[in-house]
């Protein structure tokens, strides 16, 4: 039986579908779920997708962070659920409080689209263990508030107990501090981060197959659990 | 019946790239003698009961501001 991802959408979510077709391409059943439906229809992992959630009202993701839906995806999480925050979704987790730190405008004042190469730093994660640590992968970024930032004690603690993930390289097209493109949980089973690897699962459309190996992961995880 | 009025900030360490921009515009508006802009959001609700602290509280730090980058403060304006 093949592993069922559920990808939430929300009012103003843009990359559910795309997140959907990614979790199909890597071998996985996509299961659509609702925001304002509190069931998680028995999924195995989330995917919080890109996009600009209840209109990124008020703040993005502070809106999203109280749907029905999320009720369910913060208790599970808690309980050690995998669930990986795109852009948007990335937001909502820092709002939900699932991660620490914050997202906001990008320091260069604009809406930054383009291919962006990464760093991985922890090869660990559910969603990061097909990948070697300092591995280098290409994947679309595309975002007006990106920009991570923290107090220098998370920071800190997040670089001391191995949970940035993912780093920007080259060039941070953000300002996000200590160039921090993604972070996780202290468990592991959490991953938030701003570039889109749902965007990068095709050669047609992508400028890689960088992305596969997040969903590729989480499908290795849930059959060896 | 009254009116509590939540202004939200930045916290002053956060960067605050509208400010910036406003900044930039007042520049060019030939307004150089401002040398700061920080931009924030001020939420005024108005309440059927007199109004609780305790819940007031609650609003501004759950969903009115991000304590993680934003300070709020609180005030009744009338009651």
């Amino acid at each position: 039986m093949s592993a069922r991802i559920g990808v939430v959408t929300f009012p103003g979510s843009l990359d559910d579908q795309d997140a959907a077709r990614a979790v199909r391409i890597a071998g996985a059943e996509a299961v659509p779920l609702w925001h304002g439906d509190a069931d998680l229809k028995g999924v195995d992992a989330v995917v919080l997708p890109g996009g600009f959630s209840y209109g990124d009202y008020l703040r993005c993701g502070a809106i999203a962070r109280f749907a029905p839906v999320m009720q369910n995806v913060i208790d599970a999480a808690r309980g050690g659920l995998p669930v990986l925050g795109i852009c948007n979704g990335f937001q909502i987790l820092c709002e939900s409080h699932l991660l620490p730190g914050a997202l906001i405008r990008n320091d260069v004042r604009k809406f930054v689209c383009r291919d962006q190469w990464l760093r991985v730093e922890n090869a660990n994660t559910v969603w990061t263990s097909d990948y070697t640590e300092g591995q280098e992968i290409l994947i679309p970024l595309k975002n007006g508030e990106g920009g991570f930032v923290a107090d220098d004690r998370t920071l800190d603690e997040l670089e001391g107990q191995g949970r940035v993930v993912f780093r920007y390289l080259r060039d941070n097209p953000n300002g996000s501090y200590r160039d921090i493109a993604g972070i996780t949980n202290e468990r592991g089973n959490v991953v938030g981060l701003m570039p889109h690897p749902e965007h990068a699962v095709e050669q047609l459309t992508g400028p890689s197959l960088d992305g596969l190996g997040f969903f590729a992961s989480v499908i290795t995880q849930l059959v060896d659990a | 019946m009254a009116r509590v009025v939540v202004d939200v900030m930045l916290k002053p360490e956060i960067l605050d790239p509208q400010g910036q921009a406003v900044l930039g515009a007042l520049a060019r508006l030939g307004h150089s003698d401002i040398t700061s802009v920080r931009q924030g959001k001020r939420f005024e609700l108005e309440l059927d009961a007199a109004p609780d602290a305790a819940a007031l509280e609650e609003v501004a730090s759950t969903l009115l501001a991000n304590t993680v980058i934003e300070d709020y403060s609180i005030r009744v304006e009338e009651s």
